[in-house]
């Protein structure tokens, strides 16, 4: 049965899809203004100095990520270490640090005037150095690898026990087992890591820009600060996300032909975990060493600076916390209720028009958001000089940018639904009306309200665009620790930090307690 | 002399609860298949995954050529223990195509010797043109014939199946099993399955072990374990029974239906066994009682294309009979049941 959606829905499904799509068009607009002068510039010795260091530290981070999470992968599914669940846990605490407060945790414990820069010199100890590339490596393998670890623990929890045995009777010792048998059946796994990964390190700002390593979105932002024309900037914004296309096209090209599902059905017999023996002491220090610095470090550093920001007195906190509280409500009210008509036409009304609007939605992932936030600096300086400057600038950066995030949850909640609930109320001599308000509605507000509330706590922790597009004086937890880092006030930024940790915390406790359902623990 | 020999092996998953496989002892001869037979939980997958070396016995030793694979002081893991093994799922890598399957194991030679090892065992189970598919790209029944072929390939000593046959479908099933058999036959393999289906392991076996909570409770060939049950169990499990008291006098016994040939000898309260074959139902048309026959009532009919099966009363006990399905006795239908075969005189006791 095929039924057309109603105009309503259409006209406001292809507004938010206009929408999404504003920033990366005007961009190019921007861009096609520019005059030779401006692309010569692009293709000077600088552009490409940017390029290499922001591939080279794409690929370096993913590497060391993905070399760290195997090994606790594999030790936390499928050995008899001590605790496992807990480190499972513990591991994953990480993805709760955004990029500028583990930048910033690198710069308080070692940069100039850092809590144990001073400490470490005296007992004559090398202090690890944090500037530049070695910094931006150490904050942003720490913050990616458990994506890798989430990945391949999935990967390696679906993977048919009777493979390895299958391996094991074919004469295959353990060791070359996991190489020939394991390790290439999480290649899917690997490369869903790999472009988590590299995607977020191409788009990050606040751990490069804090740490001072020349990326492109530092370059982007400093020259919107310094420089006169602009134009430079959008056009290193454009260059930006040339290379993030390119990456996701690679990534499609690069996956494999193999389906990776259990051949037949049946039920699988769980393994036994591998003794580790002798083992067991090394892989213990080895998730205990990751721990401490992706969990310990962080947490230590904060409690130390916030107490002496404590005694201090500086700078209130309840002023940018309401300031963050407000915008990130309004954006992620704005980005759910953008979000409905596009799912709604993408799950009921499934057809070529529907599915390329919510294709658009996904265009703000393409974008990192140093340049989302730049594109939208330009349309509100030229197109929109009322809506410049405004909280509600603010909050249409937040729609778009939050935008596919919330479709993403309204789809899931959407897809749960099963459809024969309001057919069965209709049935029952509902009118739509009254089938949407006593059966739809309540069906979908946990649903909707949680993925608000994910948005919201995402939201919380957004810096680029709120640095850019926030009204002069409206001060939020996130560009307080930024300006406080970036002047060396360490005790300063501790405080809106650890709120913002506690918050992030939270946001990734909503996340996995939503997905814990459905995947096996 | 034994190629494969099973010595008191047992096998408990936790300390305290009931032993997953308790003191069973069991020998193959080489060349033989042998199906370990029996309901869900009886221990035969993990008895068939302790000669594979996934699972360790407690207690007990394994021994493959006079080869101690596992006993006392001794584990000889799975990779050096010459042990082949299909899997229910078959467990085909899916990162691997057919051929690259079926060659995993040849690591000994030489690539070139390997990958022309690896098509000849294809070619002899039917699979020439599939060499570079993917798993995923075949049916249950080619994914079936590749797993196999791969498990066979490096010329292992003894074959395991972990019910083999249950992921076809039933069409599919008796002609494959036929062309397998037919195939490991030829090889000469000394094959160990595993199976709860029964009419899968009277047709595929030259021996059955039936096995019931961790224990053997019969041996023998499909004829000899179907004819002359041991025990009730063992009669139900294949085939299906009537039990029935009687008192014995050699080769006959007093039941409820009379006097019943038993075979072998009869002495005392027994139970007997009568397959639903042995009995035969006669439309009652008569309103006079044939001398010898006895009265019985039709409570159920149920078609099984062949033939049908009935249940009746007769005599205060209920008994399932296979009769002929053109017979026109629906519920409640009158009818004569007459004894054409032998009882079996079980081991059990009678109450």
């Amino acid at each position: 049965m095929k039924r057309r959606a109603p105009g309503w829905l259409l006209a406001s499904g292809g507004l938010m899809a206009a929408l999404a799509l504003l920033p990366a068009v005007y961009l190019g607009v921007r861009a096609s203004e520019a005059d030779a002068d401006a692309w010569g510039m692009l293709l000077r010795d600088r552009t490409w100095g940017l390029l290499w260091r922001t591939l080279g530290l794409a690929a370096a981070v993913t590497g060391c990520a993905a070399a760290l999470a195997l090994p606790l992968a594999w030790l936390t599914t499928r050995s008899d270490l001590p605790g496992r669940r807990v480190w499972a846990v513990l591991l994953c605490v990480p993805l709760a640090l955004p990029t500028f407060v583990s930048g910033y945790v690198l710069l308080a414990a070692f940069g100039t005037g850092g809590a144990l820069e001073e400490p470490l010199t005296r007992w004559g100890l090398p202090v690890p150095p944090v500037y530049g590339f070695p910094g931006a490596l150490l904050a942003l393998t720490v913050s990616t690898y458990p994506y890798f670890l989430l990945a391949l623990r999935a990967g390696l929890q679906a993977q048919d026990p009777a493979w390895l045995e299958g391996a094991r009777s074919l004469g295959l010792t353990p060791a070359r087992a996991f190489w020939r048998v394991t390790v290439p059946l999480l290649r899917p796994a690997f490369a869903s890591g790999a472009l988590l990964v590299g995607l977020y390190v191409l788009s990050d700002f606040g751990a490069v820009a804090l740490l001072q390593y020349d990326a492109f979105s530092r370059a982007i932002y400093v020259q919107y600060e310094g420089a006169f024309d602009r134009t430079y900037a959008a056009l290193l914004g454009l260059a930006l996300v040339v290379v993030t296309v390119g990456v996701l096209v690679l990534e499609v090209r690069l996956r494999g032909r193999a389906g990776y599902f259990r051949s037949a059905k049946g039920a699988a017999r769980a393994a036994a975990p591998v003794r580790l023996g002798r083992w067991r002491v090394p892989a213990l220090l080895l998730c205990g060493a990751v721990v401490a610095l992706g969990v310990g470090l962080p947490v230590g550093v904060l409690l130390y600076w916030g107490v002496q920001g404590l005694s201090g007195a500086e700078g209130p906190v309840l002023g940018p916390a309401l300031n963050s509280v407000l915008a990130s409500a309004l954006g992620a009210s704005a980005a759910v209720l953008g979000a409905l008509p596009l799912a709604f036409l993408a799950v009921r009304y499934p057809g070529r028009l529907t599915v390329a609007m919510e294709r658009a939605a996904y265009g703000g992932y393409a974008l990192p958001p140093i340049v989302l936030a730049l594109s939208l600096v330009f349309l509100g300086v030229q197109a929109l000089p009322f809506l410049y400057g405004t909280l509600a600038m603010l909050v249409l950066a937040y729609l778009v940018r939050f935008l596919p995030q919330a479709v993403g949850t309204v789809r899931s909640t959407l897809l749960q639904l099963n459809p024969h609930l309001p057919e069965a109320a209709a049935s029952l001599g509902q009118a739509p009306s009254g089938v949407f308000r006593r059966v739809t509605v309540p069906l979908l507000r946990p649903g909707l309200l949680a993925g608000a509330a994910l948005v919201f706590l995402t939201a919380m922790k957004e810096l680029p665009a709120t640095l850019l597009l926030a009204p002069i004086g409206f001060d939020t937890l996130a560009t307080r620790v930024w300006s406080a880092t970036a002047e060396g006030r360490f005790a300063e930024a501790a405080l809106p930090a650890l709120v913002l940790l506690a918050v992030s915390g939270l946001g990734v406790g909503l996340l996995v307690s939503q997905e814990g359902g459905s995947a096996p623990s | 002399m034994p190629l494969l020999t099973l010595d008191t092996v047992s096998l408990r998953y936790t300390s305290t609860g009931t032993p997953a496989v308790d003191g069973l002892s069991l020998a193959v001869e080489p060349g033989e298949v042998v199906a370990l037979l029996g309901p869900s939980g009886c221990g035969k997958t993990t008895t068939l995954r302790m000669v594979a070396g996934f699972e360790r016995p407690d207690a007990g030793s394994v021994t493959l050529e006079g080869r101690v694979l596992v006993g006392p002081g001794t584990f000889v893991p799975p990779e050096q223990r010459s042990v082949g093994m299909v899997f229910q799922d078959y467990a085909l890598f899916p990162h691997l195509s057919v051929v690259d399957n079926v060659a995993f194991g040849l690591g000994a030679l030489s690539r070139a010797e390997a990958q022309a090892r690896a098509r000849s065992m294809l070619k002899l189970f039917g699979l020439e043109g599939f060499e570079s598919r993917m798993p995923h790209a075949l049916s249950g029944g080619q994914q079936q014939r590749v797993a196999l072929a791969r498990a066979l390939a490096p010329g292992p000593r003894v074959l395991l199946l972990d019910e083999p046959f249950s992921s076809l479908d039933s069409a599919l099933r008796a002609s494959t099993r036929v062309e397998v058999r037919r195939v490991l036959k030829s090889l000469g393999a000394t094959v160990m399955l595993v199976t709860h289906d029964q009419t899968e392991a009277m047709a595929f076996a030259d021996r059955l072990v039936v096995m019931r909570a961790g224990k053997v409770e019969q041996v023998g060939t499909p004829e000899a374990v179907y004819s002359t049950p041991r025990t009730a169990f063992v009669a139900y499990f294949l085939g299906g029974t009537n039990l029935l008291p009687g008192v014995g006098f050699g080769n006959g016994a007093r039941t409820v239906l009379g006097i019943l040939p038993v075979a072998g000898q009869a002495k005392g309260n027994v139970l007997l066994s009568l397959r639903p074959e042995s009995l035969r139902l006669v439309p009652d048309t008569d309103s006079v009682a044939v001398g010898g026959a006895l009265r019985a009532e039709v409570l159920a009919r149920e078609f099984q294309g062949p033939s049908a099966e009935y249940t009746v009363a007769c005599g205060g006990l209920e008994l399932t009979v296979r009769g002929a399905p053109e017979l026109a006795l629906g519920p409640g239908a009158r009818a004569r049941l007459e004894v054409v075969g032998r009882a079996v005189v079980l081991e059990d006791s009678p109450e």
